[in-house]
């Protein structure tokens, strides 16, 4: 008992130290309750994968004071996340991982969101998305891919992606746009139904995240033609036939001018405070330096970079005129949009 | 010869005394998962995920699967006991096991349920052994049409079955294919019938309806009984199981094709749901007792619990080879796997045999200890039914909102909870089946999905569903299901008409 009784003593006494020391700014606050990790996409899915490592490394690594929990909040292809991080405005217990449909989702549902709704924190990395096909077709570069594209008749060639309206089927947009070529987008729920999807031929490309169909490329069932950046992935490590992530050139390079890449980046309440945002950067910063993160990254190929404060805003802004445009161009807008 | 040697080699990895202690825990916390309605075995592995971290991947794998199949189990006993289904894939095990508990027969029931789904999950186990690598190369013949033609079986082989008039049937599917269009359109990305309500983005929970419709009705129709559970005589010792026991290899039958249809589910990958409906769809029609059915048959508790942990067990075998999970709980282990570093596809079997064997061992290890674990338990659950309704009966009602709520953590899907008890009840009150309703909201949007996949591929053009002979196999054995009355009428007048000797009128079953 007495030990109890001293200890609430000291907290008091800790508290008034630090109401009296008129709370230096930064790097004060801490989460003084469980937070509450919101993934605007269902379990097991490419968001929830990343939200579950990082909930798995501050665990093991003690990074946190109080428990970080994931929660799915996937309806309305995310809408329904985005929308409750809105309406907790003075909830810095409250943080979202985010996917395009940060983007996406509100054009094309015409749900009452935008990214200005959320405080931006840091941009944990970059998906990058590859053209696919089946190793038994005779296409070995994105250019034979492109040439059988013109000669098939329209609508013939089918791809498969993930979701409608989202990231996946504002590249096969792009594919037309860039070939001339008519294709048929079929959407399904996840990426690895896609992969398997084109294993089993019913289907002739996709453009899956390399995590998606790393593990068929590596039973020799797929084969990447080209990826969607600026430049190759960095990853040298052999994965099939010595061929490595670097080894994919970029689709610039085959003469498909059209580069995309998702954010994985992290978001607050829209009445976030400066020093609440610094604590969940210097947490992710911490989580950076952990070598599961570091493996994690390798095995999905992600582009790793790292942005926060300003410059990462700024990127956001840039991403949602261009998504705007992309789908204004696609004609993917919801009524009254 | 090669697996069997690394099969016993996973016995050694899976019998260590810390990853026995694992799987001990992990059943027991699946018991509890599938009792709780709503939390459900994906949540319930997902929010234990993390924990594992710090494990060994095998043992976290065991431990992850152990509440796998520990909410396998779980799920039948509020099934049998209050008629609420923990799990989806429980749904079909009500139909005949509530009606049993109702008879004082809940010992029985909940012995058959466990024992069924140890045979459904060994049966599944033993094809993963022997023929994975084949079995994983069927699974890829399966495109949107074959999937499609599966649901579409499903159905077939569901509709008929109550003692309700066909109309009314067929109103409650509709009712139920109308609730599972809510929400975001898959294919076009579109919101629909949300009449801008932003609560209404996730459409109707399937797990939801499920907890009113059941439970709450079930509550509500007990009340107007007069407050009391007529299961309270039951037999509350271990010699139950033994005597149950003794009764069930008569059934073999139907556990081998309960078996081979949970197998199939599993892989394709439909899930354990559609599986436990079909199977029960098709003991209905073939079992002798089939007009029994719905009125307490132990039949009716097998064909539905076998199929379900066949299928429950069999997903997991698309998800190790081809990355594909076959189930949301698959879907969350899979996460798990690659967080681990372990990538599921084609070269798991190659590169990672001490962890695939080691899963595969704990699969028979942790599923003879869960049935241990739940068969001692039997007594304990049948007591439960001589507590007094009127102390038992809010106590559901908390299990029911605490379950409702954890779906997607929302005081909104309570109300809606409350709302399709009243339905629920009205409904009963006015003869319709539940269950048509309950398949259409499960499989719904799913069928939905892969029609419209088709015909995005095929351009329009129905003919996809009878392209090959795969899809165009399943497509006319759906037909015969739900033609099956009328074609086998038609051939009993046949055969009286030739024979010249009057046959009692009406579908012979025999």
């Amino acid at each position: 008992m007495k030990g109890g009784v001293t200890r609430l003593a000291s907290g008091v006494i800790a508290a008034i130290c630090i109401a009296g020391s008129g709370v230096p700014a930064n790097a004060a606050w801490q989460p003084t309750r469980p937070v509450e990790f919101i993934v605007p996409a269902g379990t097991g899915g490419g968001a929830d994968q990343m939200a579950r490592t990082l909930q798995g490394i501050v665990t093991k690594y003690n990074l946190m004071k109080q428990p970080l929990v994931v929660v799915n909040k996937s309806g309305g292809a995310g809408g329904e996340g985005f929308l409750d991080v809105k309406m907790a405005a003075n909830n810095p217990h409250k943080i979202i991982i985010t996917l395009s449909n940060l983007f996406t989702t509100p054009l094309a549902t015409g749900i009452p969101f935008g990214w200005k709704d959320l405080t931006p924190v840091a941009m944990l990395a970059l998906d990058e998305f590859v053209l696919w096909v089946n190793a038994e077709k005779p296409y070995k570069t994105a250019k034979d891919f492109v040439d059988a594209l013109k000669k098939a008749p329209p609508g013939s060639v089918k791809l498969g992606g993930t979701g409608s309206k989202q990231e996946d089927q504002i590249i096969t947009v792009a594919l037309e746009k860039a070939t001339g070529a008519k294709l048929t987008y079929i959407p399904y729920k996840g990426g690895g139904e896609v992969a398997v999807q084109l294993v089993g031929n019913h289907i002739d490309a996709t453009v899956n995240n390399p995590i998606e169909a790393v593990a068929q490329w590596r039973g020799g069932k797929l084969r990447p033609l080209c990826v969607f950046d600026a430049k190759p992935m960095d990853y040298g490590e052999p994965i099939a036939d010595g061929q490595a992530w670097k080894d994919v050139p970029t689709c610039k390079s085959q003469g498909l001018d059209i580069e995309y890449l998702m954010l994985r980046g992290i978001f607050m309440g829209p009445k976030a405070t400066p020093d609440q945002v610094a604590y969940y950067v210097d947490l992710f910063n911490k989580v950076r330096d952990t070598p599961e993160w570091k493996d994690f990254m390798k095995n999905g190929a992600f582009n790793t970079t790292f942005m926060t404060g300003a410059d990462f805003a700024k990127w956001v802004e840039t991403e949602d005129k261009r998504h705007e445009t992309l789908m204004r161009e696609a004609g993917f807008l919801a009524q009254g949009n | 010869m090669e697996e069997l040697a690394n099969l016993f080699h996973g016995f050694a990895v899976a019998l260590m005394p810390f990853n026995i202690l694992v799987m001990v825990i992990g059943i027991v916390l699946g018991v509890i998962i599938g009792v709780l309605p709503g939390l459900g075995g994906a949540n319930g592995v997902a929010i234990l995920l993390p924990l594992t971290f710090s494990m060994p991947p095998t043992s976290a794998i065991i431990m992850l699967s152990c509440i796998y199949w520990g909410a396998l189990f779980g799920g039948a006993i509020t099934s049998i006991l209050f008629n609420i289904p923990g799990e989806p894939w429980s749904v079909a095990t009500t139909f005949d096991g509530y009606p049993m508990a109702q008879k004082g027969k809940a010992g029985e029931a909940l012995t058959a349920a466990f024992t069924s789904s140890f045979v459904g999950a060994l049966f599944a186990i033993i094809m993963i052994t022997l023929v994975a690598p084949l079995v994983a190369r069927f699974a890829l013949e399966f495109g949107p049409a074959e999937k499609f033609a599966v649901y579409f079986l499903a159905f077939c082989s569901f509709v008929g079955l109550s003692k309700e008039p066909p109309f009314k049937t067929v109103a409650a599917m509709m009712l139920g294919f109308a609730l599972a269009a809510v929400g975001l359109d898959s294919m076009t990305g579109q919101l629909r019938l949300t009449f801008g309500f932003t609560e209404m983005l996730n459409g109707f929970d399937f797990l939801i309806a499920v907890i009113g419709l059941f439970g709450i009705g079930e509550i509500l129709l007990t009340m107007e009984d007069g407050l009391s559970f007529r299961g309270n005589n039951a037999k509350i010792n271990l010699r139950v199981v033994l005597h149950t026991w003794k009764e069930l290899p008569r059934y073999w039958m139907t556990s081998l094709r309960s078996s081979v249809i949970g197998c199939w589910m599993g892989i394709t990958p439909a899930g354990a749901t559609p599986a436990s409906f079909m199977s029960y769809g098709i003991a209905k029609r073939v079992s002798k007792n089939g007009k029994n059915f719905g009125q307490g048959e132990i039949e009716g508790v097998i064909a539905p619990e076998t199929a379900a942990h066949a299928a429950g067990t069999a997903a997991l075998l698309p998800m190790l080879s081809l990355g594909v999970p076959g189930s949301p709980t698959a879907a969350v282990l899979l996460g798990g796997l690659l967080i681990w570093g372990l990538q599921p596809g084609p070269m798991l079997f190659v590169e990672q045999k001490e962890f695939v064997w080691g899963l595969i061992a704990s699969m028979y290890l942790g599923n003879v200890v869960g049935l241990l674990i739940v068969l001692t338990c039997v007594p304990i659950f049948a007591a439960i039914l001589r507590i007094p309704f009127s102390i038992v009966a809010p106590l559901i009602l908390v299990l029911c909102a605490i379950g409702a709520y954890s779906v997607h953590n929302s005081t909104f899907d309570v109300m809606l909870m409350l709302v399709f008890g009243v339905i629920g009840y009205l409904l009963k009150k006015c003869n319709y089946p539940l269950a048509p309703l309950v398949l259409a909201i499960v499989l719904g949007d799913k069928a939905e999905e892969a029609f419209r996949q088709s015909l995005l591929a095929s351009q329009g053009a129905l003919g996809v569903f009878f392209s090959n002979g795969l899809v165009g196999t399943i497509m006319a054995l759906g037909l015969i299901a739900l033609f099956w009355s009328p074609i086998n009428e038609g051939f009993t007048r046949l055969r009286s008409a030739a024979t010249g000797r009057p046959r009692p009128a009406g579908p012979d079953y025999e």
